[in-house]
């Protein structure tokens, strides 16, 4: 694997102090899809927007295929796609002409089956010749993503793809991107749903206030952050629980027939041999077990609110 | 230079104008079809003649620098004001183009737009009245070099602006006075001396003054005069495009 996208301790501080990046150090293989997760104002959009141009750095370096953003900002631009979160397009002009122009900011020529291809790919052929005003809410958002894949980008930035989307194009666009990962583009979405990050990234980053938490594969920052929870069922409910079961921490459900054991999957002994021992010895008739990881929601609320890192 | 990017802009402004061409054509003959009638027709015939030239053909160059002006600065002001206005203005941030060609692609395309409408209203008068263009490089000179000029303060005006309001504060308060005082409708050898001596500072006067040269071959201030005033505008206003240029002065955060 290559690094296509080089982020060495990147700042960006407002006149009136405020600071948005503190020193953000980040390497983006080449074909992965990286997920920055982070609540509103967690500089995520600042983070994008300073790779891409819009905002000038106050410190730090960035590079794009060995391409400096400011210095040799022509080279590196021309393999970045970016696709806003806010819908920013021309009402009045057509979806053909709106998407051509972007392919020839970027320097390319014109080449009608190449926008022919992305827009059949992005279901919009058959609106080429529709104003955008026209469009619906999801439409337009493909008009975005069509904009920013005129130029042939290597790596693309989705700036919160879904936000405001029905789960139908939400489910629409994640299978865009798998497209585009199969096409070997990078992409780096920054998004608020859990269960996008989930669903689609390879690596999950976590930025608050302008600081980068951790940036992890996603498979071993659920293994390691992950806390796994037993649930014991009982075929019998029982009013409280056994004080021979108090050391293992358990806590009983409102019927009062499933016990909830949490653990660690990393730690050295889980304790699961232990619980089910003494379950059965204070005389508990076990109906079913069943297991259940934590979501990366909960690793990342736990994560912003400070309690486990 | 990303000369694609430049034509890319430019086709794209310009096919907002070929959208609504109908409008775009018949507006200024409409206007200009009306100023003959009240000035040309119900104050010309009290007139006669200006400077030996009947007052009708008189006032054409001061009725095509009057649109030629208005319209740059409102093209090339909303031009760039309605990305930003819209948000679209991330993309052209996050191309591979400096503000230059920007500049290029976006006065190139106002002043091509108002360009088109000096010459209908140029047209439209030789219905009305005889015109004589005695200079036709110096004509079309200072024709190209006023839309391009005022092309260029109207997108300084498009990136200053924060709203509407102030995207029409310049052209309202400042450029139609100065216009209307330029000598547009009279020759300054018409006002009481004291008049004629703080005309004289208004940039206007120049302007209108070596266009109106170029047409009957007479000028209220030297034709050099002229082509220093325009050229010096010109020079002020890429001064400015290139401050900003430099400092991102309310387009990069």
């Amino acid at each position: 694997m290559t690094t296509i996208l080089s982020i060495r301790d990147l700042r960006k501080s407002y006149a009136d102090g405020f600071e948005a990046l503190k020193g953000v150090s980040l390497d983006i293989e080449e074909g992965e899809i990286l997920a920055l997760l982070g609540p509103n104002g967690a500089g995520k959009t600042t983070l994008i927007s300073t790779i891409c141009g819009i905002t000038t750095p106050s410190s730090g370096e960035v590079t794009v295929g060995g391409h400096d953003i400011q210095t040799d900002y022509r080279a590196a631009r021309r393999m970045i796609g970016l696709v806003p979160q806010e819908i920013a397009l021309e009402p009045f002009e057509n979806v053909w002409n709106t998407v051509r122009l972007s392919r020839g900011l970027f320097g390319l020529g014109k080449d009608n089956a190449r926008i022919e291809e992305t827009l059949r790919k992005l279901s919009l052929w058959d609106k080429r010749n529709n104003a955008i005003k026209e469009l619906s809410g999801g439409m337009k958002r493909r008009v975005l993503i069509a904009k920013a894949l005129a130029h042939e980008p290597r790596v693309l930035f989705l700036d919160e793809p879904t936000a405001g989307v029905d789960v139908e194009l939400r489910k629409d666009m994640w299978e865009i991107v798998a497209e585009l990962k199969r096409d070997g583009v990078t992409i780096i979405l920054t998004t608020h749903y859990i269960e996008e990050a989930e669903a689609i990234a390879d690596r999950v980053g976590v930025i608050d206030k302008g600081e980068l938490l951790l940036v992890q594969d996603k498979e071993t920052l659920m293994a390691q952050m992950g806390k796994k929870q037993i649930e014991v069922m009982l075929s019998e409910p029982i009013a409280q629980i056994p004080d021979s079961l108090a050391l293992h921490n358990l806590t009983l459900n409102g019927v009062g027939d499933v016990l909830v054991y949490t653990y660690d999957t990393h730690a050295d002994r889980t304790g699961i041999t232990t619980l089910l021992n003494d379950v059965s010895q204070a005389g508990l008739v076990l109906r079913d077990v069943q297991t259940r990881q934590s979501s990366l929601e909960e690793i990342f609320v736990n994560l912003v609110s400070g309690e486990t890192v | 230079m990303n000369w694609t990017a430049i034509a890319a802009i430019y086709r794209f402004e310009m096919s907002r104008f070929f959208r609504t061409l109908a409008q775009s054509f018949f507006s200024p003959v409409l206007s200009t079809s009306l100023y003959f009638v009240v000035f040309g027709t119900a104050i010309g015939s009290r007139i006669q003649e200006v400077e030996g030239v009947s007052y009708g053909a008189f006032i054409v160059p001061g009725l095509i620098m009057l649109s030629v002006v208005m319209l740059s600065i409102s093209n090339a002001s909303f031009g760039i004001y309605f990305p930003k206005f819209l948000g679209t203005i991330y993309e052209l941030l996050s191309a591979p183009v400096n503000f230059f060609e920007i500049v290029i692609g976006y006065v190139g395309a106002a002043a091509t737009k108002a360009l088109f409408v000096g010459l209908v209203i140029l047209a439209t008068a030789t219905f009305f009245v005889d015109i004589r263009i005695e200079h036709p490089f110096a004509m079309a000179a200072f024709l190209i070099l006023s839309c391009l000029s005022f092309s260029l303060l109207g997108f300084i005006i498009g990136i200053w602006a924060s709203n509407f309001e102030q995207m029409s504060l310049v052209p309202q308060l400042v450029v139609t006075p100065l216009i209307f005082l330029g000598g547009t409708f009279y020759s300054i050898s018409m006002l009481p001396p004291l008049w004629q001596t703080i005309t004289l500072f208004n940039p206007v006067v120049y302007l209108i003054s070596g266009f109106r040269w170029s047409f009957y071959g007479s000028a209220d201030v030297p034709i050099v005069l002229s082509l220093l005033a325009i050229l010096a505008f010109t020079g002020l206003c890429l001064a400015v495009i290139g401050w900003i240029f430099k400092t991102g002065w309310r387009i990069r955060s």
